[in-house]
């Protein structure tokens, strides 16, 4: 491997701002361009918080470590910097904005990354939308619909996969977007990532995820088990298949011991 | 005018100044009412003696009446009554010149996205502007369908008949203390008659005329829709309106007659020292249909409560109404509708937004009386608070007389979140266009609704305003 990581993280701490306890416990990890990894571990693991954290979600904060968008200290970053270096995280969770469309919305998130003074062509972005939207095999009449607002969980998560086809991310952090969703609704969201994978073999993903399952859709090159704010083991796929088969009982046995 | 008067605040909370004219009044009253003063009021416009003598009975009603001691804080009016002039001969608002508005303004004026001729006015400046063309051409079409479109003196002057029977009947002097003041010292505003079947594609647009007759501290707007026309009459505008007044208070009265339909749009920005107490109401005949279109922005406290009286069978009418109460500013707004009629229907959208010490409230009245079979009514109002220190409230007045009536009310209050401005930022929006992009979406309803140049403007505004919420 001769590329230098675009992912950094060293040593990371966090916890919810204003609590006693850290979830995050010394976290290291690197991720190369092009590279997908994947995160398992069991509820509580801390997971989902190395996801927020790298995006810069306010909730918590940094007790110790470092966190490096090539080479570039992300924890000193807004979470529009962030965005705007490169990170873009799929939410479990997608918010809900009354009144505002999906076009209207990404026209307006990437004209912020203009220069003052600089307009976004708007039949450009309506292009650029039309061939995301034909990449992912999505009815253009989806990018009129207010954001998230009455969407179900599928369409909540393929929402997610749109923007990040259309903000172009050089990093692509997923957190448990397999979660909720049906076998249909699973494979349009991981055969969307695959196409944006193919298009741009520079992209890193991080998979956040409970379940092996989706792994089956998006092969990582990486596996790493999240146990109590640490990762424990990394290997190759494999060590999902055999997560499915024993579970994270070891680990807690390891923990207690 | 005072040698010196400063002029405070443009409403917007991050542009403050003090501005200096040195410009000469041509007439005005001495601070201050009474009757001699409303006596001068008539005679400066040359007025039949009923109407002198309807002003005079007004002020009797005026100094009658109290205080209101509901809506907002009213404490503090008097004091500015007292020093209030209370007629200013406009011409006097005409002599400023474009290089004394200071750099601050013209700013905002560009920020806004204000073309150049609009700005003049607004910043009242009596500028020529190329709109005069084009509201020339537009005023022929008018004149060949008989339509009116004037200011209220001329409509007095050239229309006495007319004038005379419908002034004053949708709002009375005595309808409340502000309409009862009102209807002692008006002065601008217009007259605007629409012959019966007119049907008007474009809006008669009171800026327009702006530049021939300043809007008044006290307008008074009569509009006539004459049975079964059409039209859509547009006032105001979202730029801060420039003005060395502190005391706004209009009355607008529309008839809309049967089978008619009238749509009034107002979209309003006080400077924040002001006290906007506007009374408007429509009475609604025989299947017609009535809608107000009311923005408010600005202003240290607005009263303001569009009505539709549903007056004739099947009279619908509809209520859309959009408050923003930066620091420091109340907005009190909402919406009146009267069914008087069977079969009459209405319903009322009213959305606020609250930002910093900034308050809102709704305050509606839906009542239906004995004898309006099948009244339907629906009442939703949305408030969005943007900081924990911004306050909202709701005071919704129902009066049902009608066993068969129909009322639906719902309101609802958010608040910008931190989850939700997280999933904005991280899509790459600063602080603040998330604000305002939250913001945006919820006014859309109403929004979508203006003309495009309106909304366009309120977006930009909206903006503005959000720039100042960060930090």
């Amino acid at each position: 491997m001769g590329k230098s990581p675009l992912l950094s993280v060293t040593g990371l701490s966090a916890r919810v701002a204003d609590e006693e306890i850290d979830i995050l416990r010394g976290v290291d990890l690197a991720i190369r361009p092009g590279e997908t990894h994947a995160i398992m571990g069991p509820n509580g693991s801390g997971k989902s918080t190395l996801a927020k954290v790298v995006a810069g979600h306010p909730t918590y904060e940094t007790t110790g470590g470092s966190v490096a968008l090539r080479g570039e200290d992300l924890l000193e970053m807004e979470p529009d910097e962030r965005s705007q270096a490169g990170v873009f995280m799929a939410f479990q969770y997608p918010i809900a904005i009354p009144g505002v469309s999906i076009a209207n919305f990404l026209r307006t998130a990437l004209q912020a990354r203009l220069e003052d003074g600089e307009e976004l062509d708007l039949f450009d972005f309506q292009e650029l939308l039309m061939e995301r939207m034909e990449l992912l095999e999505m009815d253009p009449a989806f990018a009129q619909r207010p954001v998230n607002d009455g969407f179900s969980g599928g369409e909540k998560k393929r929402n997610e996969i749109l923007q990040m086809a259309v903000l172009k991310p050089a990093l692509a952090l997923m957190d448990e977007t397999d979660s909720g969703l049906d076998i249909d609704a699973l494979r349009v969201v991981a055969h969307g990532v695959n196409r944006l994978r193919e298009e741009n073999p520079e992209m890193a993903v991080l998979l956040i995820t409970h379940y092996q399952r989706i792994l089956n859709h998006v092969i990582p090159d990486v596996v790493h088990v999240m146990y109590r704010g640490r990762i424990v083991e990394s290997g190759g796929p494999e060590v999902a298949m055999e997560l499915e088969a024993r579970g994270y009982e070891e680990y807690r046995k390891a923990h207690v011991a | 005018m005072p040698s010196n008067e400063v002029i405070q605040g443009l409403g917007l909370d991050d542009y403050k100044f003090g501005f200096v004219t040195d410009s000469e009044p041509v007439f005005r009253t001495r601070p201050g009412l009474d009757a001699d003063i409303v006596r001068q009021i008539s005679a400066r416009k040359d007025e039949p003696e009923w109407m002198l003598k309807r002003r005079l009975k007004a002020l009797k009603i005026y100094e009658a009446k109290p205080m209101p001691k509901w809506g907002g804080d009213l404490s503090e009016l008097q004091e500015t009554l007292d020093q209030t002039y209370f007629y200013v001969k406009p011409q006097e608002q005409m002599e400023r010149s474009w290089d004394d508005v200071p750099d601050s303004i013209k700013e905002t004026f560009e920020r806004l996205g204000i073309p150049e001729a609009e700005r003049k006015i607004l910043a009242g400046v009596g500028a020529q502007y190329d709109s005069e063309m084009v509201y020339h051409s537009l005023k022929e079409e008018w004149e060949a369908k008989g339509v009116i479109f004037d200011s209220i003196e001329d409509g007095l002057k050239n229309h006495p008949e007319l004038f005379r029977k419908h002034f004053g009947t949708v709002i009375p002097a005595a309808d409340n203390k502000f309409a009862a003041l009102n209807s002692a010292v008006w002065s601008g505003g217009s007259f605007v008659y629409i012959p019966p079947g007119v049907r008007l594609d474009t809006p008669l647009q009171a800026y327009f005329r702006v530049n021939q007759e300043r809007l008044g501290q006290f307008e008074r707007t009569l509009i006539i829709a004459g049975e079964g026309s059409r039209a859509h009459y547009i006032e105001g505008c979202t730029a801060p309106v420039y003005s060395t007044d502190s005391f706004h208070s209009g009355v607008i009265e529309i008839v809309v007659e049967r089978d008619a339909y009238f749509r009034y749009t107002t979209i309003q920005n006080w400077s924040n020292n002001m006290y906007n107490l506007v009374t408007q109401r429509a009475l609604v005949r025989q299947g017609a249909h009535m809608e107000w279109l009311d923005g408010n922005l600005g202003s240290k406290l607005t009263m303001k409560y569009p009505s539709c009286y549903l007056m004739g069978e099947g009279a619908h009418g509809d209520i859309l109404s959009i408050a923003y109460a930066g620091d420091g500013q109340h907005q009190d707004t909402g919406g009146k509708v009267i069914h008087v009629a069977p079969n009459t229907s209405s319903s009322i959208v009213s959305k606020s937004i609250s930002k910093g010490t900034g308050r809102s409230s709704y305050r509606g009245l839906c009542k239906v009386y004995d004898g309006a079979t099948n009244a339907k009514s629906n009442v939703e109002c949305d408030a969005l608070l943007i900081n924990e220190t911004s306050r909202t409230d709701t005071f919704p007045y129902i009066e049902i007389d009608e066993r068969s009536a129909s009322i639906g009310h719902e309101a609802t209050v958010s608040k910008v979140g931190d989850e939700q401005l997280f999933y904005l930022m991280s899509r790459g929006m600063d602080e603040a266009e998330a604000m305002a992009l939250i913001v945006r979406g919820f006014i859309e309803p109403i929004a979508k609704e203006l003309p495009l140049e309106y909304a366009v403007e309120l977006n930009r505004l909206i903006e503005l305003e959000m720039e100042g919420s960060v930090g």
